[in-house]
């Protein structure tokens, strides 16, 4: 169901406006309450007792002696929870507390509930557990080669999770009738949000039965069914609040161990129970970027035009499932919304290591194709000595079409986005004329405003909004989205102050709390703006039609032409006659009783039926170009990169100064990406967190952090609220391959993996030095026992969007994620 | 314990082994102070003792006996807010708002230092504060903003900041 789209126009008084957001007094006054923020009286404190092996069976644990301990109320291992969870409803794989096998360093086996932390945390080392360990998998490549032990006893083979093998069009015959074929292999390091603020979770269980969680988390709507279903709770006896997060980033977005622990503990004691992440806690929940390692082979035409693309991926999948089904659809799906690829062939495999779970981390799953596709696209304009901004130029996906994998392009504004970045940075005066050492390196990239599918299958809205119009003339607007810092509480509010014509910060926000909002899916794949700001925009218009209609009586006009503005409600011809808003509020509260309205938004159908169709599917694509200016030191092979320029397609502004921090946040984010933050692993086996810490874990600093120039680019896309598309993603992609990019302008050597550190720097230059190929990365891609392909032709082949016969294999329990109709 | 907090005397009981993060949150229910590390790595739990920024989760408790210690609960003058929470709630500086009352007392206490800092000399000065949101460029658009204005200029955000270049 489409909402009714809203152009933004020079009159709107909030729309695009650079307001101060909701909360941001709350914000600077240090008022916010996060989880960890708030107690409640007779709390006990909760601690977790972590693996120290990478692979184990448990075979006994006492707890006798922690039971003991003075101030311990009670303990918890697997036994008590014996119902799996997970994110996705193909990979229910998880444990609260592991049953009877530990799968990383940090896998959580047993849980104290405590009158102090300390205690707690003492009770910890008086819990014995016996393990029995088990041969462990440190890498992608050593999954595939290692089909035993299997770290879990699903999955289409041995130690694989995931296979996926797609085809739209004949691939052999594009690469047949292209000019330059190029095959390259690039890697793309793990990585971890890092959000400043620690996991924290508070639950409280009454004795009428009900079940309060507050936690920091993106996704209160999946947290409410997974204590559901473990705990076995009625779920209208659940309420979850998800407190506003001191960062996300995606590592908030799974329903985790500590907080199903907490509820039990709670239900158990009758006590409020409150856990809060240790940082070292925090790396081993992660959910963070998957290492994956890349080939791309892509044909061209001398003009730059792709004639084929086949890609192939191989995710580090760690421990458990996660989003992971999802994350390699994703490595798959985005390469066609930029550049036209006619034909075009995906294999995705994630494996299970021995490692925290990887997940949704800003860009899930794009931004490492994106940066193997740039740099590659880099390496061909040189081949064929077209300047790289004038080849991605020429062949842009046009808007409003339909790509080779069934993904509907809507507004398009890659093309403006490039003349920004290429004019403002004097791409031309300085793309491989600044001397050794300096260079400069362009990149684009896309993203989804929401993913067209939710996790779980179901026909139902994405974003749900009430909106409660007060005889005070106040405005209260209900929705469960939940504010990780992106701004989406103010967004509602904004949207809701344009159409009723009020101040946005008379309006108030009530969000993500399961009693008293509406769903929402959740704060990930940058929906929030485009879904809960049509919800919103649905249920605001409802209102200020019927408050229309009574002032309409009143002022003795027609109702279309009642304006809203400014708190008043008035005759668009004469706009001295009217009434204040609050007014106009009380005479259709006479009329009609309590003023109340709703909105609801389900995005498009997608125009594709595969399985595997959707993955990818948006209503809206957002777009991004970045130029990176590099300074790289070839004695230490030290990157610095003094300026970025990106400019970003957002369709509209709700609020510009927000979307401006959003792209700044992300080129930040992309920059630590592209020269420092890496998951790496220590000891023998690989499989130990190279101490888990902020310090040890390097992340750009005042100090790294570049200048960014930012250009806005306006392409309003029909499918967002007054036009608007994604902004919080987006921006990430493109840096890292710019950087790449730009490390090639300077020094002419090619680093294919990130992060770019000085030692692969050096490598290369070595290399380079000795007259062997100036490069540093991987050179090959593991064979790989691929299911047959589903063939499903391009929409220009007369495909309709579904698999043609012959097509795919081994059949698989179908996802929610994965099934479009 | 007896110790000047935010301009007032305070005199609070707590264990020894307290520090001074713990004292501020959990015995006097300042939870505007946050932490993100416990261990001196982020700066997320930065006050000002004596005027001087510090690690609260560094410090003891104990140790802040006579001290004048500052707390983001202690920056607005009354119901008006600080020129620095101004700058930082104007121009978005805060996103998800966790680092930002360490990033206001570090910058309280650079402005107080030197009221004209240059861009590099903020940098300086935040850089043991760490932000994963903002990507720093709001918070020294803020800085700048309040430190003219702390001057007595009549200044505004530049358009280019909250729109972007033409």
């Amino acid at each position: 169901m489409a909402t009714r789209k809203k152009k933004a126009t020079s009159e709107h008084r909030v729309i695009g406006k650079a307001l101060r957001k909701v909360d941001a007094v709350a914000k600077v006054t240090g008022a916010t309450k996060f989880a960890d923020d708030l107690a409640l009286p007779r709390m006990l404190y909760c601690k977790l007792l972590r693996s120290p092996h990478p692979h184990a069976r448990i075979t006994a644990i006492d707890t006798t002696k922690a039971r003991q301990l003075p101030g311990v109320k009670a303990v918890l291992t697997g036994q008590d929870l014996p119902i799996a969870f997970g994110i996705l409803p193909v990979s229910q794989d998880e444990h609260a507390l592991c049953p009877d096998t530990v799968r990383f360093v940090g896998d959580p086996v047993a849980a104290v509930a405590a009158t102090s932390e300390e205690t707690a945390t003492a009770a910890l080392d008086l819990i014995a557990v016996t393990y029995e360990p088990l041969a462990a998998i440190a890498s992608a490549e050593q999954a595939v080669a290692t089909p035993t032990p299997r770290i879990h006893d699903y999955g289409p083979a041995g130690n694989l999770h995931k296979l996926i093998n797609l085809e739209f069009g004949d691939v052999d015959e594009g690469f047949a009738a292209a000019d330059l074929i190029r095959e390259d292999t690039l890697f793309f390091e793990g990585s971890t949000h890092l959000p400043m603020e620690q996991h924290a979770a508070l639950a409280q269980y009454t004795a009428d039965g009900k079940l309060t969680l507050w936690s920091s988390t993106q996704t209160p709507h999946y947290v409410h069914r997974a204590l559901a279903r473990v705990l076995e709770l009625p779920a209208a006896k659940i309420r979850v609040i998800a407190c506003p997060n001191g960062g996300g980033f995606g590592g908030k977005s799974d329903p985790f161990s500590h907080e199903i622990v907490v509820a039990k503990l709670a239900m158990v004691t009758g006590r409020p129970v409150k856990v809060t992440l240790t940082r070292e806690e925090v790396f081993y929940c992660h959910r963070g970027r998957h290492p994956t390692l890349m080939w791309v082979k892509t044909g061209v035409k001398k003009d730059g035009a792709i004639t084929a693309m086949h890609f192939k991926s191989l995710l580090d999948g760690g421990g458990y499932g996660s989003y992971g089904v999802a994350s390699t659809y994703y490595t798959g799906a985005l390469q066609t919304v930029t550049y036209h690829v006619p034909r075009y062939k995906f294999q995705g495999a994630r494996a299970f290591t021995n490692k925290p779970p990887c997940g949704p981390k800003r860009g899930h799953g794009t931004p490492q194709p994106r940066f193997a596709v740039e740099v590659q696209l880099d390496k061909i304009a040189e081949q064929l000595k077209i300047d790289p901004a004038e080849l991605r130029l020429r062949h842009l996906v046009p808007p409003n079409s339909v790509t080779a994998n069934y993904l509907r392009v809507g507004s398009m504004g890659l093309g403006a986005c490039i003349a920004k970045v290429v004019a403002g940075s004097g791409w031309k005066q300085k793309f491989r004329r600044l001397p050794t050492g300096q260079g400069v390196g362009l990149a684009c990239s896309s993203y989804l405003s929401g993913a067209g599918l939710p996790i779980y299958w179901n026909n139902m809205p994405h974003s749900g909004v009430q909106l409660k119009c007060d005889r005070s003339g106040g405005v209260t607007v209900f929705c469960g989205s939940t504010d990780i810092g992106q701004g989406s509480d103010s967004i509602l509010a904004y949207i809701v102050a344009e159409v009723l014509g009020v101040d946005p910060f008379h309006i108030a926000v009530v969000t993500a709390d399961t009693d008293l909002t509406p769903v929402d899916l959740g704060s990930y794949s940058s929906r929030v703006t485009l879904m809960s700001g049509n919800a919103a925009l649905q249920a605001a218009e409802r209102a200020r039609d019927i408050l229309a209609r009574h002032a309409a009586k009143k002022l003795e006009i027609p109702d279309e032409r009642v304006v809203f503005a400014d708190g008043r409600v008035f005759d668009a011809q004469d706009p001295g006659r009217g009434v204040a808003f609050a007014a106009a509020v009380q005479l259709a509260e006479a009329a009609e009783g309590t003023i109340g309205t709703v909105g609801s938004y389900t995005p498009p159908r997608s125009p594709g039926s595969y399985r595997g169709a959707g993955v990818g599917p948006s209503p809206a694509y957002s777009y991004s170009a970045a130029v990176a200016h590099v300074e790289v030191d070839p004695e230490t092979g030290i990157v610095r990169v003094p300026t970025i320029w990106i400019a970003h397609d957002v369709g509209r502004s709700i609020n510009a100064a927000t979307v401006m921090g959003q792209v700044e946040g992300s080129v930040y984010m992309g920059l630590g990406e592209a020269l420092m933050e890496e998951m790496a692993y220590r000891g023998d086996l690989k499989v130990m967190h190279k101490i888990p810490s902020l310090l040890e874990y390097k992340s750009p600093t005042t100090l790294e952090m570049c200048d960014v120039v930012t250009y806005l680019i306006e392409d309003p896309d029909p499918n967002g609220p007054f036009g608007a598309k994604e902004v919080g993603q987006g921006p990430l992609l493109p840096v890292m391959p710019a950087v790449a990019n730009a490390v090639y302008d300077a020094v002419g050597v090619r680093v294919d993996e990130v992060p770019i550190t000085p030692e692969k720097v050096l490598k290369a230059l070595k290399r380079k030095a000795k007259g062997e190929e100036p490069r540093y990365g991987p050179t090959a891609f593991p064979e790989i026992d691929w299911p047959e392909p589903s063939r499903v032709p391009p929409p220009w082949e007369g495909g309709d969007g579904k698999e043609v016969e012959g097509g795919r294999g081994r059949s698989q329990a179908t996802t929610g994620a994965e099934r479009q109709h | 314990m007896r110790f000047d907090l935010n301009g007032e005397p305070c005199d609070v009981t707590f264990a020894a082994h307290k520090t001074l993060l713990e004292v501020l949150r959990e015995d006097l229910g300042l939870t505007g102070t946050k932490h993100g590390c416990e261990l001196g790595e982020c700066g997320t739990c930065t006050v000002l003792v004596d005027g001087t920024p510090v690690l609260s989760c560094l410090v003891l408790g104990l140790a802040c006996e006579g001290r004048r210690v500052k707390t983001v609960e202690g920056m607005a003058d009354g119901p008006r807010l600080h020129p620095l929470q101004d700058a930082f709630a104007e121009l978005g500086a805060a996103q998800c708002g966790y680092c930002t009352p360490a990033f206001l007392l570090a910058a309280e206490a650079l402005l107080a230092a030197n009221p004209r800092p240059a861009r590099d000399e903020i940098k300086q000065a935040l850089a043991g504060n760490l932000c994963r949101c903002t990507g720093y460029i709001k918070i020294y658009e803020a800085v700048e903003l309040a430190a003219a204005r702390m001057r007595g200029e009549d200044a505004k955000p530049a358009t280019e900041s909250l729109y972007g270049h033409p």
